[in-house]
């Protein structure tokens, strides 16, 4: 066995014990901190098997703003854990049995898959020329199968609307999430003031490095909304009212742009979301860039929560 | 001059791995939260720097190395900032432990 096995299998087993501790723990503050530790890790067991493209999203989503929502749902329901659970035994018996159904069914699912396993990544490396880019995932996801990618961003809006409807009516079109206060002069203003400049550049760095290296819109986004969240956090910023023209165009516009190269393949090229070949590249890119605004301005807004101040 | 860079690597990394072990032990074993922040915050400073420091002959490219001290130098940033917050908060939920009473007031 060689050293990077034996770390590999340790790593292995340190993820699943993160995993069956996050599942036991009683208090939902401590199973969250374990769900972010268990993120991370699965981080490097992506970067072990060469998935780097993921890794990034693991950590930024898994550990970092997926951390971030699960910590303000675990403050919100803390008041309600204190109480006896009100469900029946034979029902969370129930729930258990079906639960460990489901598992049994995804473990007997891996072990039944042939060996190898079907894949399309060699049609997928051999066309990979035919977009100019260098990154074969960014070669699938904006080609290949851009019409998930597509509907995936959209989903992601369709989100944001689900939670600013939960807003009351007199809050509808005002500020998202409550107004932080910080101390100008504290600790968190001025990482908040510091980081932001470092961090804007490695998102567009990110960003504009996923055309050829693991990275991309996603990623990139991510980090950039993780700025502005700083920001609104110190309160050097506040949230921009959601009945704002300026953030509803930056709302839709990776979508709509996205809609309307693929309206373009449609009318001038073969098929919707068709790239001339020409000009794949600088319309990947194009896509990508407004894209990551939206993703952004997505996040964030996901993380601040529901329309609660009016616009006053 | 290799085995002059691989004594260092191996000897800084080895520093590094004994930091993140004693701060690892001071956070399971330590009283209460200041006195695990401050293991922590070893661990964090010393432990990666060392293991960055070790890195540095084999980064390969000037660009490289560049990249692994920026690393360290965002995670000495993050947990210096992160630990001031934390402690602060300690302070204010534990008021009347045994650290306000003639601990440094925030």
């Amino acid at each position: 066995m060689t050293i990077a096995s034996a770390l590999e299998m340790a790593l292995a087993a340190v993820v699943l014990g993160m995993a069956i501790w996050t599942v036991v723990a009683r208090d939902s503050f401590a199973a969250v901190v374990g769900f972010v530790a268990y993120g991370l890790l699965l981080a490097l067991v992506w970067v072990r098997l060469d998935a780097v493209d993921v890794a990034l999203v693991e950590a930024a989503i898994s550990g970092g703003l997926g951390g971030v929502l699960l910590l303000g749902a675990a403050a919100r329901t803390a008041a309600a854990e204190s109480r006896p659970p009100a469900e029946h035994p034979a029902v969370r018996a129930a729930a258990a049995l079906l639960a460990a159904a489901v598992a049994a069914a995804l473990a007997a699912t891996v072990f039944l898959l042939p060996d190898p396993a079907p894949t399309l990544a060699p049609a997928a490396a051999a066309n990979a020329a035919s977009t100019g880019l260098g990154n074969p995932v960014t070669n699938v996801l904006m080609a290949f199968r851009a019409m998930d990618t597509l509907l995936e961003k959209v989903v992601l809006l369709l989100a944001l609307v689900g939670l600013w409807s939960l807003a009351r009516d007199r809050f509808w079109g005002g500020h998202p999430g409550p107004r932080h206060r910080a101390d100008p002069h504290g600790t968190l203003a001025f990482l908040a003031r510091l980081l932001p400049p470092i961090g804007v550049v490695v998102g567009v760095y990110v960003l504009w490095a996923g055309a050829n290296h693991p990275g991309g819109a996603f990623q990139g986004g991510t980090i950039l909304a993780a700025m502005w969240l700083l920001a609104l956090m110190a309160g050097l910023t506040d949230t921009p009212a959601i009945s704002s023209r300026r953030l509803r165009l930056v709302l839709v516009a990776g979508p709509s742009v996205f809609l309307a190269v693929g309206l373009g393949g449609l009318c001038f090229g073969a098929a919707f979301l068709a790239y001339p070949a020409a000009y794949a590249k600088p319309l990947i890119v194009g896509i990508e860039i407004a894209m990551t605004l939206t993703i952004a301005a997505t996040l964030g807004l996901l993380l601040v929560g529901a329309p609660e101040r009016s616009a006053e | 001059m290799k085995f002059m860079l691989d004594i260092v690597t191996v000897t800084a990394i080895s520093a590094g791995a004994f930091f993140f072990l004693a701060g690892t032990v001071g956070l399971l074993r330590f009283p209460d939260t200041l006195t695990r922040l401050h293991a922590l915050t070893k661990a964090d400073n010393l432990g990666l720097g060392l293991v960055v420091l070790g890195l540095l002959p084999h980064a390969g490219s000037l660009r490289g190395g560049f990249k692994l001290v920026c690393v360290w130098l965002l995670a000495l940033l993050a947990g210096a900032t992160v630990s001031q917050l934390i402690a602060r908060a300690a302070l204010a939920s534990e008021g009347s432990g045994s650290f306000t009473v003639d601990g440094p007031q925030p």
